[in-house]
């Protein structure tokens, strides 16, 4: 039975190892969790569990293996019995609810709907005022407000004295695919982190005092020697307008996080694609600006270059001189696009569009090509692969 | 020997079984979660629950896993030597304890807080492995090898600033401490303050989960920074209907010092304040 909850864990991603499995075994030996399913599932959560980016997997495996549900991940091909719904809103709704259901056409209407909506539905989804899925208003899904509302696998567990824990996922915010908030971005961009010694000699330094003590014939001889710091120095061009006001929220992430986390950071903006001239100040962007040629030697090949855009726009606007949306240039993005990577060895791109969607858009498919494959989603898994590139 | 919650910390049901499970299988137990959640509180109130010693070990960015075991003080020896000291012909005199030493060495088995583990050099964990994992260490100038009489109760704490080796992890007990419900966080304060109004209270929890429910807060206020805002309410004497008070004006919560930490949360509510005022106009 638990070789099951072991092996459906590893098939989820869930890095668990036979230690862990032997430690749960102990554990169950030395009766420290009581005879309950509660007392098992924290316990089983305590050992096999280590990062709570996994937690949410963790409860899904622990449901569907301990009561042979479907993986909650395709509700298309998850049958829900009638009587199952039917017993669900006889226990959570009240008399005058069940009134509204009437109004609504009935109990046999609405579950007709909710037939013909599942055939219909084809993702998973969340929000939202028709699909069923959770936290929307429809009638069908789980925490919803409408009042006829049918609550799919949420049995119960409003409450906190609820039998199943693991259907309450409260974990779900850490799972890795989720926006980043800054604190995530923080941690992804240590990876970045070059120590040296520089400045100022303020710390002993033991090895050598002891080295030219003992060249000294035994009289101390104090050495002193520079702290430890952070050296590592990027420069980051956004992109702005457009297309990336879908995305502001992330990029505002991104940036505070990189602002606090490097001392070295310099940052201009760009509209769409590279091409003469960057800026420092969005409002002034007309009059103040400086020119690409200036940055390049400004900013020596030691400077690590990001990109953040979506890379989404005309393929004109990369390949022909005059192809910019905003203003006549005299060359192509895409020849002032290899300058600064002939300059910066250290170079990738970041784009906040969800990585499945990156083969529709021919534009981001050619930048891609001019970045030597060195564009990564701007996500956790994407920043760190990015970090680690830089790297390099 | 179990661990069931004081009666100056409510430990939910999960935390429990893990603290149980790491004292009676002798593994480390890692903690994480939000700042200001209890992590490092709930050593202090195990070590207070089973009446043992706690011995903290402060992790910062330059501390070293070797300064926990022992230190060769070369310096002084050096000086001494140079004075003609007779303490210097024995080199124990030398050896100063870490914190993971005086925890193997104490009469009585402690609980040993490595707090904030996160904090120290990536490889400080791994430097760890066997001295947390045999709970014993070699001292290489005195040959000697030092093993727990008593194996402490270790608990780890992290804030996730950077991530733990796999190694390390699989030794270890793990429990994140979610944010308190309502619920929880009622029994939080009925132990940390009983003589509080019950509508105060109410009033003041409904005011603290809108405040976590704001979008794009830069520093979301825990259970912390809770307690100290009803502790000011109280030596104020705020009316709870000053706190129910719905008026858009004062969408501020009265004290807002003690939940908003940095100047951009609080320009933020002021700037929804605003918005609500000119709806309100409109």
């Amino acid at each position: 039975m638990f070789f099951n909850l072991f092996f459906e864990l590893k098939a989820a991603k869930v890095p668990v190892s036979l230690k862990e499995y032997l430690t749960l075994l102990e554990a169950m030996t030395l009766n420290v969790a009581e005879y309950n399913v509660e007392s098992f599932y924290y316990l089983s959560r305590s050992c096999l569990v280590k990062d709570e980016r996994n937690l949410d997997k963790f409860d899904r495996v622990f449901g569907s293996v301990f009561k042979g549900l479907e993986p909650p991940d395709n509700p298309d091909t998850a049958e829900i019995p009638e009587e199952w719904l039917r017993k669900l809103t006889e226990l959570h709704l009240s008399e005058e609810e069940k009134a509204k259901i009437e109004a609504l056409g009935g109990w046999e209407k609405i579950m007709e709907e909710l037939k013909k909506r599942l055939e219909e539905q084809e993702k998973r989804h969340q929000g939202g005022s028709k699909w069923i899925g959770t936290g929307g208003t429809s009638p069908f899904g789980a925490n919803g407000y409408n009042p006829e509302g049918v609550r799919i696998g949420q049995e119960k567990s409003r409450h906190r004295r609820a039998v199943k824990v693991w259907d309450k996922r409260e974990y779900r915010n850490f799972d890795d695919s989720v926006v980043l908030g800054t604190r995530n971005i923080k941690i992804a961009l240590r990876r970045l982190r070059q120590f040296a010694r520089l400045g100022a000699p303020d710390e002993l330094d033991l090895d050598g005092t002891i080295r030219s003590t003992a060249k000294n014939g035994g009289w101390i001889d104090i050495q002193m020697r520079p702290e430890r710091r952070n050296t590592v120095k990027v420069l980051l061009l956004l992109d702005v307008g457009g297309s990336m006001d879908d995305h502001i929220r992330t990029m505002e992430e991104l940036f505070s996080a990189t602002r606090t986390e490097f001392k070295h950071l310099e940052s201009y903006y760009f509209h769409n694609c590279m091409y003469e001239k960057v800026w420092k100040d969005n409002r002034r962007r007309h009059s103040e600006h400086i020119s690409t040629s200036q940055l390049l030697n400004t900013y020596g090949p030691d400077w690590k270059l990001i990109f953040v855009g979506d890379a989404t726009m005309s393929p004109y606007e990369i390949v022909y001189p005059g192809g910019s949306v905003e203003h006549w240039n005299e060359e192509a993005g895409q020849v002032w696009m290899e300058r600064m990577l002939d300059h910066f060895k250290h170079a990738c791109w970041l784009n906040p569009v969800p990585e499945r969607h990156w083969e529709y858009t021919p534009s981001l498919q050619m930048l891609q090509q001019v970045m030597g494959h060195r564009m990564f989603g701007l996500t956790l898994d994407g920043l760190d692969k990015g970090m680690r590139s830089l790297g390099r | 020997m179990k661990f069931n919650g004081t009666d100056s910390y409510v430990a939910t049901d999960d935390l429990m079984i893990a603290v149980n499970a790491a004292i009676t299988l002798q593994r480390p137990l890692l903690v994480k979660g939000e700042p200001g959640t209890g992590k490092t509180v709930l050593a202090h109130e195990v070590a207070k629950a089973l009446e043992r010693p706690l011995i903290e070990w402060h992790i910062k960015s330059t501390t070293k896993a070797a300064q926990g075991l022992y230190e060769y003080d070369a310096v002084s020896r050096l000086r001494d030597s140079q004075l003609g000291d007779e303490k210097v012909k024995d080199i124990s005199n030398y050896i100063v304890r870490g914190k993971l030493w005086d925890a193997f060495t104490a009469d009585q088995s402690p609980v040993l807080l490595i707090d904030e583990v996160d904090k120290a050099d990536i490889e400080f964990p791994n430097d760890l492995l066997l001295e947390l994992d045999r709970m014993q260490f070699f001292v290489y100038e005195t040959q000697q090898t030092i093993t727990a009489v008593n194996r402490p109760i270790v608990m780890i704490t992290s804030n996730n600033e950077k991530e733990l080796p796999d190694a390390f992890l699989r030794r270890c007990f793990f429990h994140y401490i979610r944010f308190p419900e309502r619920d929880t966080m009622q029994e939080i304060i009925d132990v940390h303050y009983p003589e509080i109004q019950k509508t105060l209270v109410r009033e003041a929890l409904n005011i603290f989960y809108e405040v976590r429910e704001v979008p794009g807060l830069k520093k979301k206020p825990s259970t912390s920074e809770l307690l100290d805002w009803l502790k000011l309410l109280m030596s104020d004497d705020i009316s709870p209907e000053i706190l129910r008070n719905k008026d858009p004006k004062k969408l501020i919560p009265p004290l807002h010092g003690a939940l908003l930490k940095n100047e951009q949360d609080v320009h933020l509510f002021e700037r929804l304040a605003f918005l609500a005022r000119r709806e309100q106009d409109n």
